[in-house]
């Protein structure tokens, strides 16, 4: 793999999006689910409360042109539509750092290279602050050295080992190394009774 | 050494370690819709691959379908064209499909047990987060994404990192009036939206061994609304009664066969947990929601609660969702007015929940300016309530009967919320713009709560309905 191939480091302008529990759902509501692609999800994605509060981070000219998304807790809960993520990825976002996230989004993130970084809250709630105050600053994270940076700060970030390393690998695209198990994967299901037969 | 469910069906089903260090887990039942499977399937044929093993993979229409009619081709273009991508996808790779004229079609999650496919012991993945469903016949079952569904059509493997196990225990009797959605909807007021997330929940205790087979999967369904992927229940004589005759189950001496192998899947009296937690069954009531996530909820003889009782970390959640929903703390819950009336989904869309419903319906009205439909879970279960004559009961008492679809919980097709209207539903979530209004207000709650509020036009306590 080529390093453009890894995710080791990330870096650009961050937009700050508080609050807990936001759900897949407000992310991209289900009525731009009807498409055969993913295509074109990027300017709907938080449609319904950019269109209700015109305040909405998403909204405000000095986070457009962010890349890294600072969230609070269980980020992405909810339904597993990777509409989701794709309609963020497509807004321009590559990495996002909060407190926790809803598993199937999580997975679905990596899926798409996009990696998913939690941090304390207490360092969290100061990013948050920071970010508002300075739209234009880099916030970079590490992957591989589990650090994210703002400014002078530094701060530590983390990632499970198996998306941290399908990431910085570059294999966050998990069926080539699937396919790799050959004819294992038949051998592992005719052992199954229900496969085999009673 | 004794083991979980989970211990079991995971190293049964691990094709290798990966350099990840994650698991190469084999999915033995691999479910499809129609809209999260499109890009999945040009994926595939951009890299030229087939699918691996169509035989254990089926998929059917629910999502986008509407409930109306189910005559082609659809009225709603974007919906006719997912229709034509799914049908052309399972033909050109030889997947199965439950069709709409096939007499199975019906939410992925209604049609999965009721068929037979669904089995103890088994990995079962499917590009919808209520996959969890699946769990209540003894399985791992877990949602995915599309690049996963994907890898499982390419390979009928997925990268996955093992949860850690919580057992759920609950205790004791039930009262008169209290459902399973009442059950895990008080699992998730007390353990968080969040308190599952790394974990599979194991519901255990006398509470889930006396339930049946359909209120098992209502509160297997429910898992991830509290940050579980996946939760089960250990298979015994219900699961195995349920599958008997099923058509995709086992069938004459395999199924004798098959039932020594089911209950040797099932956790360990020994085993130990990740952690347990515990409720007692008869202090749970019925269950109402009042805020916008599923774990904001009260029991309906209680009052909206006060924000500033909140944990610190949820305070301004709970502020939000009570603006949003237009309600004020320390009001009962109980007579807060409704709009409509939705009984259906992949919760509680079953035959039971439509009884359960009618028991209250039945003789009764529907209050003036409540609109009410009942959205069977699958035509299947549309024609067993049409047999007992259920849709007569919806009807009489001013329900719209409709055919199987996933309808109203997330309003995908015609059926949706207007405006700021306040449902009264029987679905899964209560998020913003969930019902397809992105100010509509959603109430959840069972299906027989449903339709007290139905008939009364209120958030209605259906023990005091049914007295």
């Amino acid at each position: 793999m080529s390093p453009a191939d890894s995710r080791r480091n990330v870096a650009g302008r961050a937009i700050a999006l508080p609050g807990n529990d936001i759900d897949t759902d407000r992310i991209i509501p289900a009525r731009h689910l009807k498409s055969v692609t993913f295509e074109g999800l990027g300017e709907h994605v938080f449609g319904d409360e950019r269109q209700a509060v015109p305040e909405h981070p998403f909204n405000r000219p000095r986070f457009q042109g962010a890349s890294i998304l600072v969230v609070g807790q269980n980020f992405g809960c909810g339904s597993s539509r990777e509409h989701a993520p794709h309609a963020l990825r497509l807004w321009g976002i590559r990495a996002i750092v909060g407190g926790s996230y809803g598993e199937i989004f999580f997975g679905n993130c990596t899926a798409l290279g996009i990696p998913c970084l939690t941090a304390a809250p207490e360092e969290l709630a100061w990013l948050m602050t920071e970010v508002e105050r300075h739209p234009q600053r880099q916030l970079s994270v590490d992957l591989e050295a589990g650090e994210g940076r703002f400014g002078d700060r530094a701060f530590p970030v983390w990632l499970p080992a198996g998306p941290k390393s399908q990431l910085v690998s570059g294999t966050w695209n998990a069926l080539g190394v699937l396919l790799e198990a050959g004819d294992t994967i038949e051998r592992t299901a005719h052992a199954l009774p229900y496969v085999a037969g009673y | 050494m004794a083991h979980t469910l989970l211990d079991k069906v995971w190293d049964a089903h691990t094709v290798r370690t990966l350099p990840s260090g994650q698991t190469q887990l084999l999915i033995g039942l691999h479910l499809v819709h129609e809209v999260t499977s499109p890009q999945a399937f040009q994926m595939l044929r951009e890299a030229g691959l087939p699918v691996r093993m169509p035989g254990r993979t089926f998929a059917t229409l629910d999502h986008i379908i509407p409930t109306t009619s189910q005559r082609r081709p659809f009225g709603d273009p974007l919906a006719e064209e997912m229709t034509v991508h799914l049908l052309r996808n399972c033909k050109d790779f030889g997947v199965p499909l439950f069709d709409l004229d096939s007499g199975r079609q019906g939410i992925v999650h209604v049609i999965g047990p009721e068929l037979g496919l669904t089995q103890p012991g088994m990995t079962i993945a499917c590009g919808d987060s209520h996959t969890s469903t699946h769990g209540a016949v003894g399985a791992i079952a877990f949602g995915i994404g599309t690049s996963q569904v994907r890898d499982v059509l390419a390979s009928q493997c997925l990268a996955m990192t093992k949860p850690k196990l919580r057992q759920v225990r609950v205790e004791g009797q039930l009262s008169r009036g209290v459902y399973a959605k009442d059950v895990i909807l008080t699992i998730i007021q007390r353990l968080g939206v969040k308190g599952g997330v790394g974990f599979a929940y194991e519901y255990a205790g006398s509470v889930f061994e006396r339930m049946s087979m359909e209120e098992r999967l209502t509160v297997c369904n429910m898992s991830i609304e509290g940050g579980a992927r996946c939760g089960y229940v250990n298979p015994d004589e219900t699961t195995f009664e349920y599958l008997r005759g099923r058509p995709y189950a086992p069938a004459g001496t395999a199924f004798d066969r098959a039932v020594p192998w089911w209950r040797g899947m099932a956790t360990d009296t020994e085993a130990s947990f990740d952690d347990v937690a515990r409720l007692d069954g008869h202090t749970i009531a019925p269950v109402v929601t009042w805020g916008i996530n599923p774990g904001q909820s009260v029991a309906v003889d209680e009052r909206i609660p006060d924000p500033s009782l909140a944990p610190p970390e949820d305070r301004s959640t709970w502020h939000e969702a009570l603006q949003f929903m237009g309600l004020e703390a320390g009001r009962p819950i109980v007579g807060t007015k409704v709009n409509v009336a939705f009984i259906g989904s992949c919760t509680n869309g079953r035959l039971s929940d439509l009884r359960a419903a009618a028991e209250v319906a039945r003789g009764r009205r529907v209050a003036k300016d409540v609109r009410a439909l009942v959205v069977p879970g699958s035509q299947q279960v549309a024609k067993a309530a049409e047999t007992e004559g259920l849709h007569e009961v919806f009807r009489d008492a001013g329900f719209e009967w409709r055919q199987a679809g996933c309808s109203m919980c997330l309003g995908m097709n015609d059926d949706k919320l207007v405006g700021r209207e306040v449902s009264a539903s029987s679905s899964n979530r209560n998020f913003k713009g969930r019902q397809g209004s992105p100010t509509g207000r959603t109430l959840l709650m069972s299906p027989a709560m449903v339709a007290a509020a139905a008939v009364t036009g209120v958030v209605a306590d259906v023990r005091e309905v049914l007295r």
